[in-house]
């Protein structure tokens, strides 16, 4: 059987930091507030970066991690919610900036589940001989898409880039097992990038909301319900046994969802890496972004195991067993 | 009703079950925040086996109370 491993992770986040503090100088907020209720210090944002540039950036620092050639990868896909345009495709962009001439790429749409989806979508070519090999990306440059007058939202989302390289083997080890979901009658508790069906004949008064706009309970209801289950079934189905889990690398959207996620799964806290403190909730990028960063720290190590978890708009959400 | 109500939201606050009455203020009182208050209607929908919408309601242990019974019926 053929297997999705692992080689290599890269990461990418634009310098400029905003801290807790410049946020309460453009709305009401305050670092104990924020802080207090998602864990989240800074965050960084574009300083005109979009995000097929930040998904370039992540690229090449793969391609230096693994010393793969451009022109061996044979498939790029970007997750994404914010890409620079409609068409062309953030991953064609990305394909050209980084020379891949004999890469397919396309991009996939599944919010804050979209590097786990995107994931999945690899792992089935790779599994079935088509490809052997893969880069998958989340990229995301949410601040275009924020209201700086809405505090509820605006304080908890930041810009950034992170992916990995998967390539095929005999050995059982990468993508172990998944559990995905989607669920659309939730669909409007989280939205943003809406564009109206207007046009030439057709012009009607619509005051287009192309910002995030999200009902904090029902996320907060799905995520804290809906995330245990997906672990908990992926776990069970396979037969894992819970305290041979290494880590998880939750989604970073709130510390305070995490600690209830812990809570219900019964895997200890101390198991869980978060990293929102620095980065706030990236969406598709939050995932590689923290599972690049612990690789860098020597914080897991070859033959870990562990659980990647995604939960966000759509809804949607997925989890994987990964090894290392 | 009540005690097992008291006993979830002592769990969520970290304060003492038997110092919380009808009276007690979620919000001054016990210091429950928004995310405090998704959670502890969270358990008692789990608990009760109910839906709960109106949130905004809620100021005393007494309004959470109010409201379970209301979504009850």
């Amino acid at each position: 059987m053929i297997f999705s491993k692992i080689t290599a992770t890269g990461a990418y986040v634009p310098d400029m930091v905003i801290t807790n503090d410049d946020m309460s100088k453009i709305v009401d907020t305050n670092d104990e507030w924020i802080t207090s209720r998602s864990g989240i210090k800074r965050r960084h944002f574009s300083n005109g970066e979009n995000t097929s540039d930040i998904a370039a950036r992540t690229a090449e620092k793969i391609i230096q991690n693994s010393g793969i050639e451009p022109l061996d990868i044979d498939i790029i896909i970007v997750a994404s919610v914010s890409s620079d345009y409609t068409t062309p495709s953030t991953a064609c962009i990305v394909q050209s900036k980084i020379g891949a001439k004999n890469a397919v790429a396309f991009d996939i749409g599944a919010a804050c589940s979209g590097f786990i989806f995107g994931l999945s979508v690899a792992d089935k070519y790779i599994k079935t001989g088509v490809y052997k090999n893969a880069i998958v990306i989340g990229a995301e440059v949410l601040s275009k898409y924020l209201d700086f007058g809405d505090r509820g939202t605006c304080v908890l989302f930041g810009d950034g880039a992170g992916g990995v390289l998967i390539e095929a083997t005999d050995e059982k080890t990468g993508i172990l097992a998944e559990e995905l979901g989607s669920d659309g009658d939730k669909g409007m508790a989280l939205t943003g990038g809406f564009s109206p069906a207007s046009n030439a004949f057709n012009k009607f008064n619509s005051n287009a909301d192309r910002n995030l706009r999200m009902d904090g309970r029902a996320i907060f209801d799905f995520a804290t319900r809906s995330v245990p289950k997906s672990v908990k079934k992926l776990l069970d189905d396979c037969n894992f046994n819970y305290e041979e889990v290494d880590f998880v690398i939750p989604h970073q959207a709130n510390k305070r969802i995490v600690e209830i996620i812990s809570r219900k799964l019964k895997i200890p806290m101390n198991k869980f890496y978060m990293n929102m403190d620095e980065y706030g909730n990236t969406s598709s990028a939050s995932i590689p972004i923290a599972l690049n960063e612990m690789v860098e720290k020597g914080i897991i190590k070859k033959g870990d195991v562990g659980v990647i978890t995604g939960f966000g708009a759509g809804l949607t959400w997925g989890s994987m067993l990964v090894k290392i | 009703m009540f005690d097992r109500i008291r006993e979830i939201i002592a769990d969520q606050t970290g304060k003492n079950a038997d110092d919380i009455t009808m009276e007690t203020n979620v919000k001054t009182e016990l210091e429950a925040d928004s995310l405090d208050i998704f959670q502890i209607i969270n358990d008692i929908e789990d608990e009760f086996d109910v839906k709960i919408e109106n949130l905004e309601a809620i100021q005393t242990v007494g309004d959470v109370v109010k409201i379970v019974e209301e979504n009850k019926n």
